[in-house]
C-alpha cells in the first residue's frame, strides 16, 4: 500500500445545526489524483478547507502530512498548494510580483524565488505576461496563474478547488493539459469538481459526494462499472408525450431516467434498443446512444442531475 | 518536501513577509502617496497658517492660542490629522481589500503565516505610509520656519505612535464590517469628518460649548494633538493629561489589536 498522506475518519464539520460534512472517511495516496465530485453544497469546499488547516473539523479525525490540523496548522501550510475556487490574486500588482510574493509567504529565499518564477512562468506559458498587471489577464491567465502561484512552494500536495468553473472550453482544455502535465510528475492532486467529464479525465480516484456525505467511491471506470450500463440510449419525445411513452419503455430495459427533457435508457446496447424501440412505431423526435459517465452514476446515486 | 521552508522562522517573521507585500502594493501608488504626503502640508501651510493666521493674529493676537503664533498652534495638529488619515488609508482600505475585494488574506491564510501575522503586517504596512508623511510634514514645517529642528523632533515618535493606535483601532472595526457600502460613507461623514473639526485641531477644545468637548475627548486625534503641541513648542500640560493622552492611546491601541486579532482569526476560519 502506498503511503497516505491525507488520512480521515468520521471526519465532521457543523455549523450551527447544519452538518456540512457528515462524517466522511477517506484516504490520498502519495502521487495520486483524488477528486471530490459532487453539486453545489455537498460539502467538498468544506472538506478541502478542512485539508487546507485553515477551517477546523467539529469532530472525526484526519491526519495531513501525518499531522493534526488542528495542532499543526502552520506545519501543514508550508507544504499545501491552495487554488481556491475564487481566484484571490493581487490585480494591482504584476504577474511575476504576484508569484514573488507568495513564495515570501513561505519564507523561501529571494533567489530560490527568482528562479522558481521562471519555472512557473514557463509552466503557466505566461513568459510574455511577467510583467503584466494581473487585473489585465483574462480568466483562463488569472487560473494559470493561480495555480502557478500554488506552485512556487513545491508542495507535496496541489489542492484544486473547482478548477475550472467559469472559463471558457479552449481555457478548460488547457488548464487540463497544464494539471495533467504535474500529475505526470507525480505531485499529489485533490480536486473538487461538479463536472463529470473534468473528473473522468483528472481523476485517478473519486469519492462522490452529496449532501455532506459519501455516497461511493472509486476510479471513475470502476464508479461506471458498478453504478451504470456500457451505454445510455437517450430519447426525446417531446415534453407531452415523455410521460405518456415512459411505462412503454420500462419494460424494455432493466432501468430508465425520467428527465424533464428527455429519457435515459440504461442498457449494454444502445442501439439494439433504439431498433426495438422503432419496431413498436414509438419513433422518437431525437435519440442518442453514448457511453456512461459519472453524471449517470451521479443521477444513480441521488436521483438527482449533478448541476441543475 | 520542500526542505527550504523553516516555519520556526516564518513563525518569527511572518508578519515581515506581510509588510513587505504591503509595502509592494503601497509603491504603485507611490506618486500618490507622495503627492498627498507633501502637497497636504504645502497647502495648509500657506492656506490656513499664513492665510487665516495673519487674521488671526491681527485681530487677537496670540492670546488664543496660548502664547504662540497662529500656526506654530496649528502645525501639531496638522501633522497628526495627516499621520492619521494616512493611517486611515492604510488600515481600512488593505482590510477590505482582504476580505472582501480581492480575498488576499484567504490566499496568505492558505500559507504558514497565521491571522495575528496578517493583522501585524498590515499594521507595519500602515506605519510605514504613517512614519513616511509624518517626516515629510515635519520636513516642511523645518522649512517653513514654524519649529525648529532641536526642540520639536520628538513630536516625531508620538505622532507616529497615536496613528498607529488610530490603525488598530480602524483595522479592528474594519474587519468587523460586512456591508462596507454604508460603513465607508458613514465613517468618512460622520466620524472623521467631525474628528477633524472637533479635535481642538484649529482653536483650543476648552473654546467649544462643554456639549461638544466629549467629540475631542474621545477622538485620538485630539489626544495626538496636544501631544504634538507640548513636544513640538513646549505647550502647557499638566502631568496628568499627559499620562490621560498616553493612556487613551496605549488603550486604543490594546484594544484595536485585540478586536483586529478576534475578527480576523474568525473570519479566516470561516
Amino acid at each position: 500500500m502506498p503511503e497516505s498522506l491525507i488520512s480521515a475518519r468520521g471526519l465532521t464539520k457543523k455549523y450551527g445545526d447544519f452538518t456540512a460534512v457528515d462524517a466522511i472517511d477517506f484516504d490520498v495516496a502519495k502521487g495520486e489524483s483524488f477528486g471530490l465530485l459532487g453539486p453545489n453544497g455537498a460539502g467538498k469546499s468544506t472538506t478541502m478547507r478542512i485539508i487546507a488547516a485553515t477551517s477546523q473539523r467539529s469532530s472525526g479525525t484526519i491526519s495531513i502530512l501525518g499531522r493534526d490540523p488542528e495542532e499543526h496548522g502552520p506545519q501543514i501550510r508550508a507544504h499545501l498548494g491552495v487554488v481556491p475556487q475564487q481566484d484571490n490574486l493581487d490585480g494591482e500588482l504584476t504577474v511575476s510580483e504576484n508569484l514573488f510574493i507568495y513564495g515570501r509567504y513561505f519564507g523561501l529565499s529571494k533567489k530560490f524565488i527568482q528562479n522558481k518564477i521562471e519555472e512557473l512562468l514557463d509552466f503557466a506559458q505566461l513568459q510574455d505576461k511577467r510583467d503584466a498587471k494581473v487585473e489585465a489577464l483574462s480568466g483562463g491567465m488569472k487560473r494559470r496563474l493561480t495555480i502557478a502561484r500554488a506552485l512556487v512552494s513545491e508542495p507535496d500536495i496541489l489542492m484544486l478547488d473547482e478548477p475550472t468553473t467559469g472559463l471558457d472550453p479552449q481555457a478548460r482544455h488547457i488548464l487540463w493539459d497544464r494539471l495533467f502535465r504535474l500529475k505526470e510528475t507525480g505531485v499529489t492532486l485533490v480536486i473538487t469538481t461538479h463536472f463529470m467529464d473534468e473528473a473522468e479525465q483528472l481523476c485517478d480516484r473519486l469519492v462522490v459526494m452529496d449532501k455532506g456525505k459519501i455516497m461511493a467511491e472509486g476510479s471513475p471506470l470502476e464508479l461506471i462499472k458498478q453504478y451504470s450500463t456500457k451505454e445510455v440510449l437517450e430519447v426525446r419525445f417531446g415534453s407531452d408525450r415523455n410521460k405518456e411513452v415512459a411505462p412503454i419503455l420500462r419494460e424494455m430495459c432493466s432501468r430508465i431516467e425520467e428527465l424533464p427533457d428527455r429519457i435515459l435508457m440504461y442498457v449494454e446496447d444502445g442501439e439494439a434498443l433504439l431498433e426495438a424501440i422503432t419496431a413498436k412505431k414509438l419513433h422518437p423526435t431525437t435519440s442518442l446512444v453514448r457511453r456512461s459517465s459519472l453524471e449517470d452514476v451521479f443521477l444513480r446515486l441521488t436521483g438527482r442531475s449533478l448541476i441543475e | 518536501m520542500n526542505q527550504g521552508i523553516d516555519v520556526a522562522k516564518i513563525r518569527s517573521r511572518g508578519a515581515t513577509y506581510v509588510a513587505e507585500a504591503r509595502i509592494a502594493q503601497m509603491m504603485k501608488w507611490k506618486g500618490i502617496i507622495a503627492i498627498v504626503a507633501i502637497g497636504n502640508p504645502l497647502f495648509y501651510l500657506v492656506a490656513i497658517g499664513i492665510g487665516i493666521g495673519v487674521l488671526v493674529n491681527e485681530n487677537s493676537g496670540t492670546s488664543g492660542t496660548g502664547g504662540v503664533e497662529y500656526i506654530t498652534f496649528i502645525a501639531p495638529a496638522l501633522l497628526a490629522s495627516a499621520a492619521l488619515t494616512g493611517a486611515l488609508d492604510e488600515a481600512m482600505f488593505p482590510v477590505m481589500e482582504g476580505f472582501k475585494w480581492r480575498k488576499l488574506f484567504y490566499a496568505i491564510n492558505a500559507t504558514p503565516i497565521n491571522p495575528g501575522q496578517i493583522v501585524l503586517g498590515v499594521f507595519i504596512g500602515a506605519i510605514a505610509r504613517v512614519v513616511f508623511t509624518v517626516v515629510c510634514y515635519w520636513a516642511l514645517l523645518i522649512a517653513f520656519g514654524v519649529v525648529t529642528i532641536g526642540q520639536s523632533w520628538d513630536v516625531i515618535p508620538v505622532t507616529i505612535f497615536a496613528a498607529g493606535a488610530f490603525a488598530a483601532v480602524i483595522m479592528g472595526i474594519t474587519a468587523s464590517v460586512k456591508n462596507e457600502d454604508y460603513f465607508m460613507t458613514v465613517l468618512n461623514r460622520l466620524i472623521i469628518m467631525p474628528m477633524f473639526l472637533f479635535s481642538g485641531t484649529f482653536f483650543p477644545l476648552n473654546t467649544m460649548p462643554v456639549f461638544l468637548q466629549p467629540i475631542g475627548w474621545i477622538s485620538p486625534l485630539w489626544h495626538a494633538t496636544e501631544l504634538g503641541r507640548y513636544f513640538s513648542y513646549g505647550y502647557s500640560i499638566s502631568g496628568t493629561m499627559l499620562l490621560v493622552h498616553f493612556s487613551y492611546l496605549i488603550v486604543m491601541m490594546v484594544a484595536g489589536f485585540k478586536l483586529a486579532n478576534r475578527k480576523f482569526a474568525e473570519r479566516l476560519a470561516k
